[in-house]
């Protein structure tokens, strides 16, 4: 069912397998929203530079605008709606609740996404712009403030709530063990 | 957005035979720049080739003794790398100085090399743009051009390489490898990017649908001591206005090795060689880095609105060098040079 203009792909989103035909000029953030449903993840800037739309592509995240939905055939992709355990919030969410992570809300998707992806690299040693040395295993530091304005940089707030949206991360990573 | 065909082959022959049977192709990796760009109407293949599935993705010892970085190799994952953290700090820390986590994540080396200029000009088809319309003139030289080159412009254009990794490869003498369907070649980056001159819209010596498969980096001691430092508009997640990849070795207070990349400043990563000629057995001094910065400079054509580049160039790279003064082994430390940081 497919012409040199369009693909049937398969893709796992949170979990549950999809199979769609999608038009290749479709980006993998259309497919979720408006071929399946998963109006959680934002459409912002559409040009990947806000970070509204990130989710994570086999457990790495991406900005889904700049991805076209072809290229993500065969991946496994989370998204904002995957991450609560059977009704319950993810404790990322939890704290953006309790820690007033946000006013409008809508980049919070992406957010929220890129924090739990951030923590995966941390956890992995990769070092950041501000870390001092590279050489060394960024997992042996702490994550303090500055490590994590610089990892989520790729992430707008226009209501400007980075200093709450700062302090959940650094929560999170704190439960986890690796926070200052 | 044109309608396009899409394939994703395994093997790099059949890349290559897929881009050259249909006009207007183009491989895809990443789609950072690409996808962006055909969403403005910059770019219209006709068809794209995914190349990320084809096994060029790994990065691994060469058998000198330096390392062979796979094109299809994410910013991430080199910059993450226990050898490149190790052996080329610079590498990584310019990598992780650009874009931002999610489009590292995205981005692959060979995509990275053949990303376009951010010049708004280039960006918009409304406007002249020789680059991307040749013959239709540049709107930047009559407009705004802040951020735009010092050195080797030419009145066709004055847009910059907007890679941050580029200026560490180009510091560190790498190689591209490509292969095309007459067999596989090789080009120093320096020569791979090619002097705007007449023809801006030709940025690279590859030929054509060339299929970029590694970066090759020479084993080097002294990029061991190396730093990447860059200037921007703002904290992060900006490209820039000026960045310097450095590499510094110092022998009983002298410069026994010195390389210096220059990002910011031209259509192609800028390799400071007066800078490194004037430095080569100097005294590893405060007086020497001005010196040296200062005949690299004394080259600098700055345009009317971006002459603030030559004073940031000529102290970015002393600020680099005297850091590096700091991390070298030498057991007096700067203080005997009289360098304080």
């Amino acid at each position: 069912m497919t012409d040199e203009s369009s693909s049937e792909i398969v893709i796992g989103v949170n979990g549950t397998s999809h199979t769609l035909a999608v038009d290749n000029r479709r980006t993998l953030l259309d497919a979720l929203r408006e071929g399946l449903g998963y109006t959680g993840t934002k459409k912002g800037c559409d040009r990947g530079q806000c970070g509204a739309c990130t989710v994570l592509l086999d457990g790495r995240r991406v900005v889904s605008c700049l991805m076209l939905a072809v290229s993500a055939d065969g991946a496994e992709v989370t998204t904002i709606e995957g991450l609560a355990d059977d009704g319950e919030l993810h404790p990322l969410q939890q704290a953006f609740v309790r820690l007033d992570g946000f006013q409008c809300g809508y980049c919070t998707p992406g957010q929220i996404c890129s924090i739990v992806g951030m923590m995966a690299e941390y956890a992995a040693g990769w070092p950041s712009a501000v870390t001092a040395d590279v050489s060394r295993d960024a997992s042996k530091y702490t994550l303090d403030e500055t490590e994590v304005r610089e990892r989520l940089s790729g992430n707008l707030c226009r209501c400007g709530a980075y200093p709450s949206i700062v302090r959940a991360a650094l929560e999170i990573a704190a439960r986890e063990g690796v926070a200052r | 957005m044109k309608a396009f065909g899409y394939e994703r082959p395994t093997q790099v022959r059949d890349a290559l035979n897929a881009v050259a049977d249909t006009g207007g192709a183009r491989f895809l990796a990443g789609g950072t720049n690409l996808v962006d760009l055909m969403k403005v109407g910059v770019e219209t293949p006709s068809r794209l080739v995914d190349v990320r599935f084809v096994g060029l993705d790994g990065i691994r010892p060469a058998p000198d003794g330096g390392l062979v970085i796979g094109a299809a190799a994410t910013n991430s994952d080199v910059a993450a790398h226990p050898d490149v953290r190790r052996n080329f700090p610079a590498l990584s820390q310019a990598i992780l100085a650009g874009a931002s986590g999610q489009l590292r994540n995205m981005a692959t080396t060979g995509g990275n090399l053949l990303q376009r200029t951010r010049c708004p000009y280039f960006a918009d088809p409304s406007e002249r743009c020789n680059k991307r319309a040749p013959g239709s003139g540049c709107a930047a030289i009559e407009g705004a051009h802040h951020n735009h080159a010092i050195f080797d412009w030419s009145d066709r254009c004055v847009a910059t390489q907007p890679s941050d990794m580029a200026v560490a490869l180009a510091a560190f003498d790498a190689v591209v490898q490509f292969e095309t369907l007459d067999g596989p070649g090789e080009l120093p980056l320096l020569e791979f990017y090619v002097p705007v001159a007449d023809a801006p819209h030709l940025e690279t010596a590859l030929p054509p649908h060339a299929l970029i498969t590694a970066v090759t980096l020479p084993k080097s001691a002294i990029a061991a001591n190396s730093r990447y430092r860059k200037v921007r508009e703002r904290a992060s997640y900006a490209f820039a206005t000026v960045s310097v990849a450095a590499a510094l070795e110092v022998e009983d207070g002298l410069v026994r090795g010195v390389r210096i990349g220059l990002g910011g400043v031209a259509a192609r990563p800028w390799r400071a060689r007066a800078a490194e000629a004037a430095l080569q057995g100097a005294q590893a001094t405060g007086d020497s880095f001005r010196q040296a910065a200062d005949a690299e400079l004394a080259a600098a054509r700055p345009l009317p609105e971006n002459g603030y580049k030559v004073a940031l160039a000529r102290n970015l790279i002393v600020a680099v060098l005297t850091d590096l003064v700091g991390l070298s082994d030498d057991p007096h430390g700067a203080q005997s040079w009289g360098i304080h940081q």
